[in-house]
């Protein structure tokens, strides 16, 4: 592992007995006390991820607005400062070469959270089509650190935190605020299904702050948790869910297809795509009893033809069902469709149900 | 690691308990471990027969699917009842044995050796985790 990029919780994460694992070119905990206790402390109560591996993108300076609205499947000119919005970037023929986070902060400036193992691709992709020399694009991702904190406590665990109020911020808005003297930036998004907050800081000031979430009985989780909560939240995960061969039309995300917009890289195949009904999409499964369906398994019919196949599978700790998300031909799709899924040695019975398979209850 | 001296162990993280009659057969704490919280267990029926070195059952967590490997041939004698959900009782099986206790309370089944073989053919824990050490573990 000695090749792997650290994150600067690394020390920490050795010191608790984290368990490590290579992810994406970084050494990244799996889990410390486990990951049932982790995912349930999530839904529960209030739980925090080392996500430093990241990437973070800064995108600034006259035609930086042009180069996003222009890579980005979704709209970027009608965002308002301290916004954030969720994008795919797609090449020519339409597939996703990443999911990725907006967030707007003036009108030619910009940060970008992109899939740690898409992050060199996304910025050769940008600095390609970037028309204009005065755009500057800068990769922050090794000079910051990345916290999440997410769960029904996330907001009290931060509440005085920082030098601005974030449970003040409204969801998928973000800020630029102080943790003490040290300059971060915060939004009110996540990837658990949770209410919940990711900071960015200079990787110096990261322990500091994660020992203070800590002290406020945050409970530390690693990717396994991650992974899992993603997965009850119906979440899709880049090179499962999302790969340059699928598009964001069979992946669900049309929402984030702003054809209104004009002209963006993939626009004309997302339109043929929308039309197109021979493409698998993505739907939930719901499996009978603990067994899980992993990437991979062939999903078949009730009648035992080939529909599709499993890209993400797991026993939810949560719901306590085994669930998974799998492209399947449309006409298998429909929610009720009864469907089956081949394990090496074993056949589990499954039925098509809606996504998220667990959706928060608002507070208040 | 801490693998008991006086049990023997497969290449694929099993262990065996020899009491001269019946092999106890469970999951080393190094396999539980990188397992995480198993999820799900499946055992052959009793009465059943396994062959070395042939899958006998499942165990899954939340992150992973493994098989487990038969250390030696023969018929399946216990079940570690448990483990596993008893159906007439509403009694649900603790998987967390395995995670507690992998070499005691956590063992999987027992096997009555057909034909009778000695454990020769399986590793000493000193070779077991000499094993673990040259996969860098």
């Amino acid at each position: 592992m000695s090749t792997l990029l650290r994150t600067a919780l690394y020390d920490w994460h050795l010191a608790q007995g984290a368990r490590i694992v290579p992810f994406a070119g970084w050494a990244m905990p799996l889990q410390y006390e486990g990951i049932v206790a982790e995912h349930l402390a999530v839904r529960k109560e209030a739980g925090m991820f080392d996500i430093s591996h990241m990437g973070r993108l800064r995108c600034r300076g006259a035609g930086a607005t042009q180069l996003l609205d222009s890579v980005c499947t979704n709209a970027i000119a009608p965002m308002q400062a301290g916004q954030v919005r969720y994008s795919l970037l797609c090449h020519e023929r339409g597939g996703v070469l990443d999911d990725v986070l907006v967030y707007r902060w003036a009108e030619e400036e910009y940060s970008l959270v992109v899939n740690a193992a898409n992050r060199d691709k996304v910025l050769a992709w940008l600095e390609q089509h970037r028309r204009s020399a005065a755009v500057q694009i800068q990769d922050e991702t090794l000079a910051t650190a990345m916290v999440a904190v997410q769960g029904p406590a996330a907001a009290a665990a931060v509440a005085d935190l920082f030098a601005d109020d974030l449970r003040r911020l409204k969801y998928y808005f973000a800020c630029r605020t102080w943790c003490g003297s040290t300059a971060v930036w915060a939004s009110r998004t996540g990837y658990t299904g949770e209410d919940g907050f990711e900071i960015v800081l200079p990787a110096e000031a990261a322990l500091e702050l994660w020992e203070r979430l800590r002290g406020r009985g945050v409970k530390p989780c690693g990717l396994g948790a991650r992974d899992t909560l993603r997965l009850e939240a119906g979440m899709p995960l880049y090179g499962h869910e999302l790969t340059e061969e699928i598009n964001p039309i069979q992946a669900g995300l049309a929402w984030a297809v702003k054809f209104s917009k004009g002209d963006f890289i993939g626009r004309s195949a997302l339109e043929q795509a929308r039309q197109d009904r021979t493409l698998p999409v993505r739907v939930g499964l719901e499996i009978e009893g603990r067994r899980a369906a992993r990437r991979g398994h062939r999903v078949l019919s009730a009648e035992g033809q080939a529909v599709g196949t499993v890209t993400s599978g797991s026993f939810c700790p949560y719901l306590e069902l085994s669930l998974a998300m799998a492209y399947v031909m449309p006409d298998s799709a429909a929610v009720g469709t009864p469907l089956q899924i081949e394990l090496p040695g074993a056949f589990l019975r499954a039925a098509v149900v809606p996504l998220p398979f667990y959706k928060r209850t608002p507070a208040g | 690691m801490h693998n008991p001296p006086d049990l023997r162990y497969t290449p694929t993280h099993e262990w065996v308990r020899w009491d001269g009659e019946l092999a106890t057969v469970g999951i080393t704490r190094f396999a539980v471990e990188q397992l995480t919280e198993p999820t799900y267990l499946e055992l052959p029926a009793l009465g059943s027969t396994v062959e070395a070195g042939k899958p006998f059952g499942v165990i899954e967590s939340v992150k992973s699917t493994s098989d487990l490997y038969a250390p030696l041939s023969g018929v399946v004698a216990e079940r570690n009842s448990e483990l596993l959900d008893d159906p007439a009782s509403g009694r649900k099986g603790n998987l967390a044995l395995i995670l507690e206790d992998p070499f005691g309370r956590g063992w999987l089944i027992k096997i009555r050796p057909q034909p009778p073989v000695s454990l020769e053919h399986l590793l000493t824990a000193e070779q077991y985790e000499a094993q673990l050490a040259a996969e860098g573990h």
